[in-house]
């Protein structure tokens, strides 16, 4: 879900750009507001597992790659404003030092990754685990569904901002500028290929751990710990 | 043991096995993620590269393209799993200090 350099016009990245600038400095805010110093550590360990995680390419045999984000768990542990920004930290270094998603897709990305995936998930995880106790399955359940839908959700998008960039950018002669291919292809392939495989990692990840936090470390999933 | 060590540890072990993001697709013929393709791949799929995609897919030359090092393509996979272990002690070391040196200034004190 990394989009490259070359296959967003300058449009299209301008515009995730600037709307990211609102939701970072928002996420900035509020997490001034709400974070305390010893959560500091967890913000960092939810950086790293992100950016870990996301390098743990799970392949389609004969076909394409994908992987999770791991942005659903951060959301939940820490709040969708605080995960925002630990996934936006491990984009950024992702792009500028390994070439992994584009620099002017920085916008774009971070829009998918650190902004549509933790706020879909940490709500979906709330509603379905609403006044359910800390060590109900049912909280396990609801990290799994949220995982999967928010990452399939943030996929969905990713497929759209491809697809609709040969309808923006052709030359005369009908050539695609950047991404060939439209959202006849684009949206069912990237919807497709995490419906199928890449959602349900997000989703075996995101309850594996808060199994293992309900067992380890309860008062990590206590509301009002979050942000 | 503290549940953050213990969530470290667990990163630690992450990055051990990291490499699998890398052997698996190997092993089962997967090729680039969908969308992610270079310019000679585009070239095979499409019969021809974007204009603007040429233009902007060079924008950028990281240092570390891919969690391999230059000029280590044809490296055996053994090699490139260090560079990819590597790769993510590096990516993860930056990204732990951004995040502390954001929390000084993002978090309010008890």
């Amino acid at each position: 879900m990394h989009i490259p350099d070359g296959y967003l016009g300058p449009g299209t990245c301008g515009l995730f750009y600037l709307a990211m600038l609102p939701i970072w400095t928002a996420a900035s805010r509020i997490v001034k507001k709400t974070l305390n110093a010893r959560q500091v550590p967890l913000l960092a360990i939810g950086a790293a597992f992100s950016f870990v995680i996301m390098m743990f390419n799970v392949p389609i045999p004969g076909g394409t790659t994908g992987h999770a984000v791991g942005g659903v768990i951060v959301a939940i542990l820490l709040g969708p404003w605080a995960a925002c920004i630990a996934i936006t930290v491990a984009l950024v270094i992702q792009a500028l030092l390994f070439g992994d998603g584009g620099i002017t897709a920085i916008g774009a990305n971070c829009f998918n990754m650190a902004f549509v995936l933790p706020f879909t998930g940490y709500y979906i995880y709330k509603a379905i685990s609403c006044g359910a106790p800390i060590d109900s399955k049912r909280r396990v359940v609801a990290a799994g569904v949220a995982g999967y839908v928010a990452l399939n959700i943030a996929a969905g998008v990713a497929g759209f901002v491809f697809g609709i960039q040969p309808l923006l950018h052709k030359t005369s002669g009908g050539q695609a500028l950047y991404c060939p291919y439209g959202l006849n292809v684009a949206l069912p392939v990237m919807l497709g290929e995490h419906l199928l495989v890449f959602g349900w990692v997000e989703a075996i990840v995101t309850a594996l751990v808060i199994k293992y936090l309900q067992k380890h470390a309860p008062e990590l999933l206590a509301e009002g710990r979050k942000i | 043991m503290k549940i953050i060590s213990k969530l470290w540890i667990f990163i630690g072990v992450l990055i051990a096995l990291s490499p699998l993001g890398l052997l698996l697709p190997e092993h089962f013929k997967a090729g680039s993620a969908w969308g992610e393709w270079g310019a000679d791949e585009m070239q095979e799929l499409v019969g021809y590269i974007p204009k603007g995609l040429e233009r902007l897919s060079s924008i950028w030359s990281a240092p570390i393209p891919d969690y391999a090092f230059k000029g280590w393509e044809e490296k055996p996979m053994l090699s490139l799993s260090i560079a990819y272990i590597l790769s993510a002690v590096v990516g993860i070391l930056i990204c732990v200090g951004v995040v502390f040196i954001f929390g000084r200034f993002l978090s309010k004190k008890e």
